[in-house]
């Protein structure tokens, strides 16, 4: 076969597409009419498993952008045996995220110790108002219900890595 | 009754006038609409896996009118140390120059604007006006990009001026005549080699100078891989830097009507214009031609039109973009001595046969 000249080529390639768009369509979607499902470990958004939070800061201090705010306080809390030591619990009195600060890192999902972080790929969250981006734990909670089932890990993965 | 008669005799002069103006509109500005839509918004986003616009109408199609809109009702901007009177009257200059190049342009046997025995002059000559507006555009704006931008458009039209004037001298040569209406009617009314079902269209006997032709004309009008001017990516939008609002779209319907009335120029000197070979109706000279050719005309060469800027969008949209040195040579080394043997070769079999 000869050897087709690059500028033909490349006008073949243009048009292939164009008549490949009129077969099957495009590849992209009309996005607010059609919405395409993000990948299953997209970085959506971070919900709050509020349960699971000890409060122990360590999220807040390895935020990159100090974008998380928690406030808590001690509380006693009744014994776990009869006959035992009342015991001290941190309370969660504020978790806030400002999405207005956070750059996606998730560094704050991956050393919580508690597993009280997730991500979610949930996306379609913005507000009018600069100050609305900041989530409160309510909201971050409700983001708990996006979180999709951990998938299956592979075969030979590190089941050591995060208890 | 024919259109000429209905122009010339039973009007008075100022409703022909009004004719004429109402028909330039519609020959300018119909042509670059359907070419926006059709290629710049549709066959680009094609090109590329996308869609285009799709909700303004139904594909799309009264996206064009929200864009307009949306121009029309943006702030006048012009910059604090720009030459006003200047300033603004660049567009225009543009735009009239478009104007300007479809008077000679023939739709039919009679529906012509004017009947001009140097149309192919005046039509090389006017589109080189477009030329001046680019460079006061580029000047007046008191800004580096703008004046980078004109004199690169001034440069690159210069240089691709002479090839197009080049590649139309051959199929001058060839016709005989410089009346564009002469030159479809040549075209249609000949035979090739004694076959007459397809007439003559010159963009067979004159290949080489088609070529030349449609590079220049791409030049022309600064589509992409000439389109140094503009160059989006060093120069913000080079002379057009610092046009908004509804002088930036009489400076984009210029751009693409000038595409519009160039390719209909071409199919007019190259691929037989208005007409259709005149044997397959029996005619023989431009006297004969039915009358509903004058409504049909403008129809086929429309068509025509449509081919043509098929192709220069299509190369638009697939080639990267010369660099200005690239540029230059292309014209002065390569487009020009090819138009100028393309001549002699022309003048030569002319005489021959």
């Amino acid at each position: 076969m000869p050897k087709v000249p690059g500028l033909v080529k490349g006008l073949g390639v243009t048009f292939g597409t164009m008549m490949k768009t009129f077969k099957d369509g495009s590849n992209t979607v009309q996005y607010p009419h059609v919405k395409e499902t993000p990948p299953l470990r997209a970085r959506g958004v971070i919900a709050l498993h509020e349960g699971n939070c000890t409060s122990c800061m360590l999220c807040v201090r390895s935020c990159p952008d100090w974008c998380i705010y928690i406030e808590g306080h001690k509380e006693m809390a009744p014994p776990r045996r009869a006959g035992g030591a009342a015991r001290k619990v941190n309370k969660l009195d504020r978790f806030d995220i400002d999405y207005a600060l956070c750059m996606y890192c998730g560094i704050c999902v991956d050393v919580c110790p508690f597993d009280a972080l997730f991500w979610s790929p949930e996306y379609e969250y913005s507000e009018p108002r600069i100050a609305d981006l900041l989530h409160d734990k309510t909201k971050l909670g409700e983001w708990m219900e996006t979180v999709p089932e951990a998938p299956e890990l592979e075969v030979g993965a590190d089941k050591k890595g995060k208890k | 009754m024919n259109l000429a008669s209905v122009l010339s005799a039973d009007l008075p002069y100022w409703a022909q006038s009004l004719l004429r103006v109402l028909g330039g509109l519609v020959a300018v500005l119909l042509p670059a609409g359907t070419v926006v839509y059709l290629f710049l918004f549709k066959m680009m986003s094609f090109m590329q896996s996308r869609l285009g616009p799709m909700e303004a109408g139904p594909q799309g199609s009264m996206q064009l009118f929200a864009e307009v809109g949306k121009w029309l009702q943006k702030e006048d901007i012009y910059p604090a140390r720009a030459d006003k009177f200047i300033f603004k009257l660049a567009p225009l200059i543009v735009l009239a120059s478009t104007f300007l190049l479809v008077v000679v342009v023939p739709f039919g046997p009679d529906a012509l604007f004017t009947d001009f025995e140097a149309g192919v002059f005046y039509a090389l000559a006017v589109s080189s006006v477009s030329v001046l507006g680019i460079l006061i555009a580029g000047w007046a704006s008191a800004n580096k990009y703008s004046l980078l931008g004109g004199l690169r458009a001034a440069g690159q039209l210069i240089a691709y001026e002479l090839p197009m004037v080049l590649a139309v001298v051959g199929v001058v040569i060839q016709a005989g005549t410089m009346n564009l209406q002469q030159i479809v009617v040549a075209q249609n009314a000949d035979s090739m080699f004694g076959f007459s079902g397809l007439g003559n269209p010159y963009v067979i006997t004159q290949f080489v100078g088609f070529i030349v032709f449609m590079i220049a004309v791409q030049a022309e009008l600064t589509q992409t891989p000439f389109d140094m001017p503009i160059a989006e990516s060093e120069l913000v939008s080079g002379y057009m830097t610092e046009y908004s609002g509804f002088r930036f779209l009489i400076f984009f319907i210029g751009e693409f009507a000038t595409a519009g009335v160039f390719s209909m120029i071409a199919s007019v000197l190259f691929l037989g214009g208005w007409s259709v070979p005149f044997s397959w109706f029996g005619w023989t000279t431009i006297d004969s031609i039915d009358n509903w050719m004058n409504i049909v005309g403008p129809l086929i060469l429309f068509t025509k039109m449509i081919i043509v800027v098929f192709f220069i969008m299509w190369v638009r949209f697939s080639y990267p973009r010369f660099r200005e040195d690239q540029l230059q040579k292309f014209a002065w080394k390569v487009l020009i001595p090819v138009s100028l043997a393309n001549i002699m070769v022309t003048a030569i079999l002319k005489v021959a046969f």
